[in-house]
């Protein structure tokens, strides 16, 4: 890896300077945007500095230790998000705990498991591998799983009469739930699913791309990026289902009742 | 003696109970009430779709003893508003032929089957959500205001078939708000104030 062009402030300085013709566009059209969107470019430089300089820190140390407590940071971060984006989540701690817990479990598992038999990084906890890959599949996992749960909340709100007619009829409450449940998954998947028929041909990925500009052989990148997607679909697959279905038992009792009351 | 068909021991619910009631096989009980009083919020608890206390058996059996589907098979509640979980209505049917001769009894065409739900008015759906609780077979019926959208020849179907289902021993609580429709079906009358079962007082309407 030799052919990569290093970036200094002012080439830095210069592309910010599209974000802030967008926000005086903003101004100039009343849209009202121009605050948020310089808000968000702030944090978001603030954000990347911060990691750039924890990276290399980490990096430097190769700690398991550190490595761990990074990670599990990041889930806490990305639960929060997943709470962030429900209108009507669970009550008490199933409101935080179950987005965590699904995607801590299940990035967790194809993260070990992609360093373990795949990558195979010495030390295998090498942090230059486990912490990007972990955070790849991390955030896909979040968008799936707060896709899903989002959905499964509203429809089985909207929908309570459908559900508590086929109760009443004697069934069960997996069978009371299923058009609903189903409907849950399908919103939680769809955007791996779009992502990966799209990927290569409408977008490059960001990963891959990343590879190719600091001179890594297209075809070798390729397969660096096939391996993400295999890894982010499993990991992403494995979350939404855990978190879908946990959903619908937390929503249902043993007395196969539907317990709206468990919403906030 | 034999036990009661239905025995309701202090069942309660929020506002509601505690509540005792008995109902016999055959007999059919009309449960009156203003809007509010926990007409819906009763039956509800009987078929155990919201938490609640209390003791309820059917024949000698206990409802905690009996899986909550078998319960709710055997115990049926028909809510005032029919739930549809399928664009067909043959979908709402685990057997769909069985169904017919129950769909002509309520005056509903046997090709009503092949409508969309979308398609049905208010009386139709009524009627085929009174045909999908029947089909189970049910020992009890808990029925909330089953003719509120009928006219009178549709409600005349619908109280007939009661009535052989009564004949044949099933019982029925009645939320009804038509003292007529309690005259002709209904052998007891009760009312629901402040969350208790009480008589109703004939001079106060």
């Amino acid at each position: 890896m030799n052919g990569y062009v290093a970036l200094s402030n002012w080439d830095l300085a210069a592309a910010a300077l599209l974000l802030i013709l967008n926000a005086a566009l903003s101004v100039w059209l009343q849209l009202g945007l121009a605050r948020q969107l310089l808000i968000a470019g702030l944090r978001m430089t603030i954000q990347l500095l911060l990691v750039g300089l924890v990276l290399k820190f980490l990096f430097a140390v190769v700690s398991p230790w550190l490595t761990g407590a990074a990670m599990l940071f990041m889930a806490a971060v990305a639960g929060y998000e997943v709470m962030a984006r429900q209108t009507h989540g669970l009550r008490g701690i199933w409101r935080y705990g179950l987005g965590f817990s699904t995607m801590m479990a299940a990035a967790g598992m194809v993260t070990l498991v992609a360093l373990t038999a795949q990558i195979q990084p010495d030390p295998w906890y090498d942090p230059r591998y486990a912490i990007p890959l972990f955070g790849m599949i991390l955030g896909n996992a979040m968008t799936g799983i707060a896709l899903g749960l989002n959905t499964l909340t509203e429809t089985v709100t909207r929908e309570k009469i459908a559900i508590e007619a086929q109760l009443l009829l004697g069934a069960d409450r997996w069978h009371a739930m299923r058009p609903f449940t189903r409907k849950a998954l399908t919103s939680g998947f769809m955007p791996i699913i779009n992502a990966m028929a799209a990927t290569g041909i409408v977008s490059l990925p960001g990963m891959m791309t990343g590879q190719i500009l600091a001179g890594v052989e297209p075809t070798q990148a390729v397969r660096y990026q096939l391996l993400i997607m295999f890894l982010i679909g499993g990991a992403t697959g494995l979350g939404v289902l855990m978190a879908v279905l946990s959903g619908v038992w937390r929503l249902s009792d043993d007395r196969h009742r539907l317990r709206l009351d468990r919403l906030a | 003696m034999p036990p009661p068909l239905l025995l309701v021991e202090g069942l309660g619910h929020g506002h509601l109970g505690p509540v005792a009631l008995t109902l016999a096989q055959g007999e059919c009980l009309a449960l009156q009430g203003p809007s509010g009083a926990g007409k819906s919020v009763l039956l509800r608890a009987l078929v155990d779709l919201d938490p609640n206390q209390g003791r309820v058996s059917l024949a000698g059996t206990y409802r905690d003893a009996t899986p909550a589907p078998e319960w709710r098979r055997r115990v049926a509640y028909l809510p005032a508003e029919a739930g549809w979980w399928t664009p067909l209505v043959r979908d709402h049917f685990t057997d769909p032929a069985a169904a017919m001769p129950l769909l002509d009894a309520l005056g509903m065409s046997t090709e009503s089957l092949g409508w969309p739900v979308a398609r049905l008015s208010t009386g139709e759906r009524q009627r085929l959500g009174l045909a999908r609780c029947l089909l189970n077979n049910p020992e009890v019926l808990l029925l909330d205001e089953p003719t509120s959208a009928l006219d009178s020849d549709n409600t005349s179907r619908v109280e007939s078939l009661l009535q052989d289902r009564l004949a044949h021993g099933v019982g029925i609580i009645l939320v009804t708000h038509d003292a007529l429709q309690s005259k002709r079906i209904a052998n007891r009358v009760v009312e629901l104030r402040g969350g208790q079962l009480v008589t109703p007082d004939p001079s106060q309407p």
